[in-house]
């Protein structure tokens, strides 16, 4: 089950993972904290963009589109 | 004597049907849209009921209280600083979870609260069913659900603010405890700040925030209250901790509450954003749409347009007929018929039914929920622009009106990203720019085709237009964000609400009566006042030629090298309050300059400009002048009273300008080259 510490940007749509934790900081941490990025939380990847980026996630019941680079700062578990 | 009259204050996550259900309360028409960021600053609206009088304010619609952005400081410091009676929380029943975070910050700071949960229709068309009683246990205040766009739960809601106001009715908020580390931290803050204090629950809110030690509160804190405080501790991880405290406790109510009966109940949003999304069709559809909506608006506005310039043609002959009869001087007949009535007839004729048309049409998509989409899909493109991804929500708001993306920017946390949003808005074309638009595209570049092929014709030039527009926003964001505007683009997070079926005729109904309304008022502001003055200019003489002719030819040189001539830049200036009376003006000094001219349809427009020297080449640059030019007065104002700032003012004002200015140039140079050449 457990794959190690990967990053929210390299989850693949219709993959699930649990967060672990946050690569950020100040204002940035507490809006990403609530939007409901606690540890624990299971998030899926559901939509890609035209572009590929960004992606919108599945995070507590409502669906948020991040950009890549600020996906790349959450740290999760890929579930399988 | 019991107190007659109370504050109640509305708060809750963005699109949850908050101004819906204060409309429904308040009978106001403030407009709403299924997306963030709506409700910018604090509207207010009156209730009156059992014969008490309430007064309601609308917050700005935030995810939470504590994260700095500009919108939630407005919401956070009303709650904290100002005198309410009682809250009432409005949430989702379809995102109860994501909702409670902000509900359980709230109760926080006062016990005084409603929870209004909405939508219910929707989250039982998900089949989501929510045990209101045990959410009411649960959070230890009142809960109403309702329905607000069907109007269902209103009159519980009124009875229970009457309740919770007039017969104070007891709440039993069972308060969030964190670790006793921070509790302990906490109380000592409090015992130093509660004598400053309006109440022990704001005293305790205000601890915890000095605990986090966040610089923003803060400021606000010291700005609205006597409380002077330097935090002697500073551990980083209490912000965490109080933060995920709150998510935790709201994940727990929710799974006491709520129960999913089909886990599938997002299917069909999937389904739709797997089209309106996707690599292969997501921006063909969005063309394809904005390419009908325009169509729809040029083939429809052309009757009602027709039966507009008639009735005002029959006003106007009457009006004359009877001032003629009271013997009225001639000077005065001809500054009320030819000067003021036939400007505003002008206006309201060719302005108002391309205006009634578009903006519906464009608030049904805003209803369903699709313009975040659009901001989905281009959010790349914003980002190489080294914007935030929440400006291309702030530019379709633009296309609305100026004045509203201006202030819609707010949703944008960061100072520099926001000055651009602001600055560039003015890129797109607003509502009242549309009309004149088509009018041109009409007239000199489909006039030719037959019908239906004009029409569409004339839909796919304009779609070009507004392409080329949305091009320039990036390229001028680009400059901005790579010279006096530089900096990293910051993390933002845009939600993709739940689609909703838009309630078409409601939308029809009410904004074209805004609309017409707001036409209608607009016509009596800024077109009576301008055909008074431009008849005065141009029936005054000196030395034999009239003031306005004076002022055209002294800009007639100037104007050449743009493609263009001085009536045509006399208007746009004149036309400063308001772009919907460029046209009618330049129209006005045309026909006072010549012989008079009746309008009655589009193709005596074309004789009528022809005739004044407009060839295909004036026609495109005054097209391109009216897409980039000096944003109109109420959103130059708006943008001083955004910024405070008469330097990103005057930015704002020469940067389309001199954008306008050197692509008309361009444009004329080279078409005069081909001239000569030929």
């Amino acid at each position: 089950m457990d794959e190690g510490i990967s990053f929210l940007s390299s989850l693949k749509i219709g993959e699930k993972c649990v967060v672990k934790g946050l690569n950020a900081e100040g204002k940035e941490r507490r809006r990403m904290l609530d939007l409901g990025l606690i540890r624990d939380t299971t998030v899926e990847a559901a939509l890609k963009s035209p572009s590929g980026d960004p992606v919108a996630y599945y995070i507590r019941g409502a669906l948020i589109a991040l950009r890549s680079e600020d996906a790349a700062k959450v740290q999760i578990n890929i579930l399988s | 004597m019991a107190k007659k009259e109370f504050t109640v204050a509305f708060a809750g996550n963005p699109n949850v049907g908050k101004s819906t259900v204060f409309n429904n309360l308040t009978g106001l028409n403030q407009h709403t849209g299924n997306w963030t960021g709506k409700t910018v600053s604090n509207a207010f609206g009156c209730l009156n009921y059992r014969n008490i009088s309430y007064t309601l304010v609308d917050l700005p619609g935030t995810y939470s209280l504590l994260s700095g952005s500009k919108e939630e400081a407005v919401a956070r410091d009303y709650l904290c600083f100002e005198n309410h009676d009682l809250v009432v929380a409005v949430v989702d029943a379809t995102c109860i979870e994501r909702n409670l975070n902000l509900v359980l910050q709230i109760l926080e700071i006062t016990d005084r609260v409603i929870v209004c949960v909405n939508l219910m229709d929707e989250a039982a068309k998900k089949s989501i069913s929510v045990d209101i009683n045990e959410l009411s246990k649960q959070l230890g205040v009142p809960v109403i659900e309702s329905s607000a766009r069907s109007g269902a739960g209103m009159s519980e809601l009124k009875e229970m603010i009457y309740n919770m106001t007039v017969n104070e009715r007891k709440t039993y908020v069972n308060k969030i405890t964190y670790s006793e580390e921070i509790e302990n931290e906490a109380e000592k803050i409090y015992r130093e700040i509660r004598p400053k204090c309006k109440n022990d629950a704001i005293a305790r809110f205000i601890s915890l925030r000095l605990l986090e030690n966040d610089r923003e509160f803060n400021e606000s804190l010291s700005a609205c209250s006597s409380i002077n405080y330097e935090s002697k501790v500073h551990n980083k991880n209490y912000k965490d901790m109080i933060a995920e405290k709150i998510v935790k406790t709201a994940e727990e109510i929710f799974l006491k509450t709520v129960v999913f009966n089909n886990l599938e109940y997002n299917k069909r949003d999937r389904r739709i954003d797997q089209i309106l999304t996707s690599k292969r069709t997501g921006i063909p559809i969005m063309l394809l749409l904005l390419g009908v909506i325009f169509w729809i608006t040029i083939v429809g506005a052309n009757y009602p347009s027709e039966w507009l310039s008639a009735l005002f043609e029959y006003i106007n002959t009457s009006v004359r007929n009877l001032l003629l009869n009271l013997g009225t001087n001639e000077s005065i007949i001809s500054l009320v018929c030819d000067g003021v009535l036939k400007t505003t007839g002008w206006v309201v004729s060719v302005m108002l039914p391309p205006m009634a048309i578009f903006f519906p049409l464009f608030t049904i998509l805003e209803d369903f929920g699709y313009l975040p989409r659009i901001a989905f899909n281009l959010d790349k493109y914003f980002k190489c622009a080294g914007t935030h991804g929440k400006q291309a929500l702030t530019m379709c708001m633009g296309f609305g009106c100026n004045a509203c993306g201006v202030t819609g920017c707010r949703i944008i946390d960061s100072p520099k990203e926001r000055l651009i949003a602001i600055i560039t808005n003015a890129f797109v074309p607003c509502n009242g720019r549309f009309p004149t638009l088509i009018a041109i595209i009409s007239i000199f570049f489909s006039a030719s085709l037959l019908f239906p092929f004009s029409s569409i014709f004339s839909a796919l030039l304009l779609l070009l237009v507004i392409v080329l527009c949305v091009l320039m926003t990036l390229a001028a964001s680009k400059l901005l964000s790579s010279t006096v505007l530089k900096g990293k683009s910051s993390s933002f997070a845009l939600e993709l609400p739940p689609y909703r079926t838009p309630q078409i005729g409601r939308v029809i109904v009410h904004s074209i009566k805004d609309r017409i309304l707001f036409v209608l008022w607009r016509a009596v502001v800024v077109a009576i006042p301008a055909g008074f003055i431009i008849w005065i200019l141009a029936n005054t003489d000196v030395n034999g030629i009239s003031l306005l002719k004076h002022f055209t030819s002294a800009l007639d040189g100037f104007a050449g090298y743009f493609g263009m001539d001085g009536v045509i830049l006399a208007a746009f200036i004149l036309g400063f309050p308001a772009n919907e009376i460029v046209l009618p003006i330049m129209l006005m000094a045309y026909t006072s300059n010549s012989s008079l001219m009746e309008y009655d349809s589009i193709f005596q427009l074309q004789s009528l400009l022809t005739a004044n020297g407009w060839s295909i080449v004036t026609a495109i640059c005054v097209l391109v002048f009216f897409l980039f030019h000096f944003p109109c007065s109420t959103t130059c104002i708006t943008i001083y009273k955004e910024t405070k700032s008469i330097k990103w003012t005057a930015a704002a004002f020469i940067l389309p300008t001199a954008v306008g200015l050197t692509l008309c140039f361009l444009i004329s140079s080279i078409a005069k080259l081909f001239m000569c050449g030929g």
